[in-house]
């Protein structure tokens, strides 16, 4: 059985600004990150579908000692963020400053961005991840 | 299934810079634990290890193998299991199932690690291989960002202000430093302060240095019987009541149930159901305080403590000797320190050695201890616990 929506496919449409994820036909539930079956009932009758990109943050931390290779990047922020359709889905977070960076996050309104994380010696190439940025 | 019990235990010490490989450490403890039991490596009829990263730290895998050869178990079945941080109470699990179905009498299981050969920069991009590569490494999710992600969703959730969380949180790791200092086998040797923890660097926030376990070279090994061989080699022997296991995809699939882990949940029900016992039951309990907010999260899946109110027991000291559920008298992992591959062994190890009552010269035995719990986390995917008791 076939992935109906693959990381590569996934990647690349968020590599234009297109967070897909797949909608349950059994449930209703959205899952994304994809995968080969819906989070909430594991059924397989699954569409892709575009979610908006728009969600508030549930928890976050601001990282300082990084993976080798990324020591550059360092301190960055990480957030997960609910999507308005539901599911849970992980990014980093811009446009604020390290000295804001505390509780009151949780809650904050944000739409989606990307970034290509390009790999390194241990992945398979490069893969595109959400970069959040606060709603106006 | 036959009943099986903990016969002999061995332990090297916990370090920084071992001068010794992973299959000399894992060889050094399973000698001991093949003498501890009166045994000769022939005895042995299979062999299970846990060991996670030694590809990345000496260019070595298979280590399974090279330790059977290494202390003569020579040509017998070896197998390794990986489940990051609990690769060796996965191999525990399945090697009891293995002896309790009567498929062998007497078994070794290990785990051994040499995490520090790595450097903390490698060390820290491998350990973040525990988490989803595709979907949540390209973040920068690194393992500390899974636990310091639970503490602020923590605090919010359960409303537990976030100053006095890291407050509970640094007190999880002071009682471990004390606990630490009257074991030999413990990495660190000295007592920390909570205004110690709250003022060391930040890693990743809300966890600063002293909030994390080390990285550790360190290897431990047990080995199993069945009873009847049990009680021809040792007068005390220690069984295994119920073991558990469960598994969970990446944190974000985890959704709604997060900060609570469902895989801890499943695991310990297992067990404690296979054992006819509760929560209330047990005497002692070695848990999986990779973080500081991973061991108040652990009581309360464990059921020590109601969802919220976990970092309490460690206010009101009920987590130390004498208190309502002594929680990591070894130390823990903050302490004892946490060769990944061999965390399990060293976890059944120490409850073995409580349940003996051979702690009391070290200063830091649980009186009357019967019965232990084994709570050991893999990355953000894997909890296995096991239940031991004295009869
Ligand atoms: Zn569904």
């Amino acid at each position: 059985m076939e992935y109906k929506l693959d990381f590569r496919t996934y990647s690349d449409a968020l590599k234009k600004n297109k967070l897909l994820g797949l909608k349950c036909n059994d449930c209703g539930t959205f899952t994304c990150p994809p995968k080969m079956t819906c989070q909430e009932c594991a059924g397989t009758d699954l569409e892709i579908v575009e979610l908006s990109g728009n969600g508030e943050i549930v928890t976050f931390t601001q990282t300082f000692v990084a993976p080798q290779g990324r020591e550059c990047e360092a301190p960055y922020t990480i957030v997960m963020v609910e999507l308005d359709e539901g599911p849970w889905t992980m990014g980093n977070l811009i446009d604020i400053a390290p000295d804001k960076i505390n509780m009151e996050l949780i809650g904050r309104k944000v739409r989606l961005g990307h970034k290509v994380f390009p790999g390194d010696t241990y992945s398979d190439g490069e893969a595109a991840r959400p970069l959040f940025s606060f709603q106006i | 299934m036959r009943r099986v019990a903990v016969v002999g235990t061995g332990h090297t010490r916990f370090m920084f810079n071992s001068p010794k490989t992973e299959v000399e450490m894992l060889a050094e403890a399973s000698m001991d634990a093949i003498n501890a039991s009166h045994l000769k490596p022939k005895d042995i009829r299979a062999i299970f290890t846990g060991n996670v990263l030694g590809d990345f730290s000496e260019g070595q895998g298979m280590v399974q193998s090279y330790l059977a050869n290494d202390i003569g178990c020579f040509n017998i079945p070896a197998s390794k299991f990986e489940g990051a941080c609990a690769s060796a109470t996965m191999a525990i699990r399945d090697a009891y199932m293995w002896v309790a179905s009567g498929f062998y009498d007497i078994v070794l299981v290990g785990g051994t690690e040499k995490a520090t050969a790595m450097g903390t920069p490698l060390a820290t991009r491998t350990f973040a291989m525990f988490g989803d590569s595709r979907y949540e490494y390209p973040a920068g999710f690194t393992f500390p960002a899974f636990f310091a992600m639970e503490a602020h969703l923590y605090s919010k959730k359960y409303n537990v202000p976030l100053e006095r969380l890291k407050e509970q949180m640094a007190l999880v790791s002071v009682q471990s430093h004390h606990y630490g200092m009257k074991n030999p086998h413990a990495q660190f040797h000295k007592e920390i302060t909570v205004d110690k923890v709250l003022s060391g660097f930040m890693v990743t926030s809300p966890l600063q240095l002293l909030d994390c376990c080390p990285f550790s070279d360190g290897a431990a090994a047990v080995v199993l019987a069945s009873e009847d061989v049990a009680k021809r080699l040792t007068d005390k022997p220690v069984y295994i009541a119920g073991v558990g296991q469960a598994s969970s995809g990446k944190m974000s699939s985890q959704y709604k149930y997060l900060p609570r882990l469902r895989a801890r949940e499943l695991a310990v029900k297992q067990a404690y159901e296979m054992a006819g016992l509760g929560p209330e039951d047990i005497d002692v309990c070695e848990l999986h305080d990779c973080f500081s907010i991973a061991s108040i999260i652990a009581v309360e899946g464990l059921g020590f403590a109601e969802f919220g109110k976990g970092g309490e027991l460690w206010e009101k000291g009920e987590t130390k000797t004498g208190g309502k559920i002594p929680v990591n008298i070894s130390g823990g992992l903050k302490a004892k320190g946490h060769p990944i591959g061999a965390t399990g062994a060293s976890q059944l190890h120490e409850i073995t050695r409580q349940l003996r009552g051979e702690l009391v010269d070290e200063g830091r035995q649980v009186a009357g201890a019967k019965v232990g719990l084994v709570d050991t986390l893999g990355g953000d995917g894997v909890i296995v616990n096991l239940i031991l008791k004295t009869d």
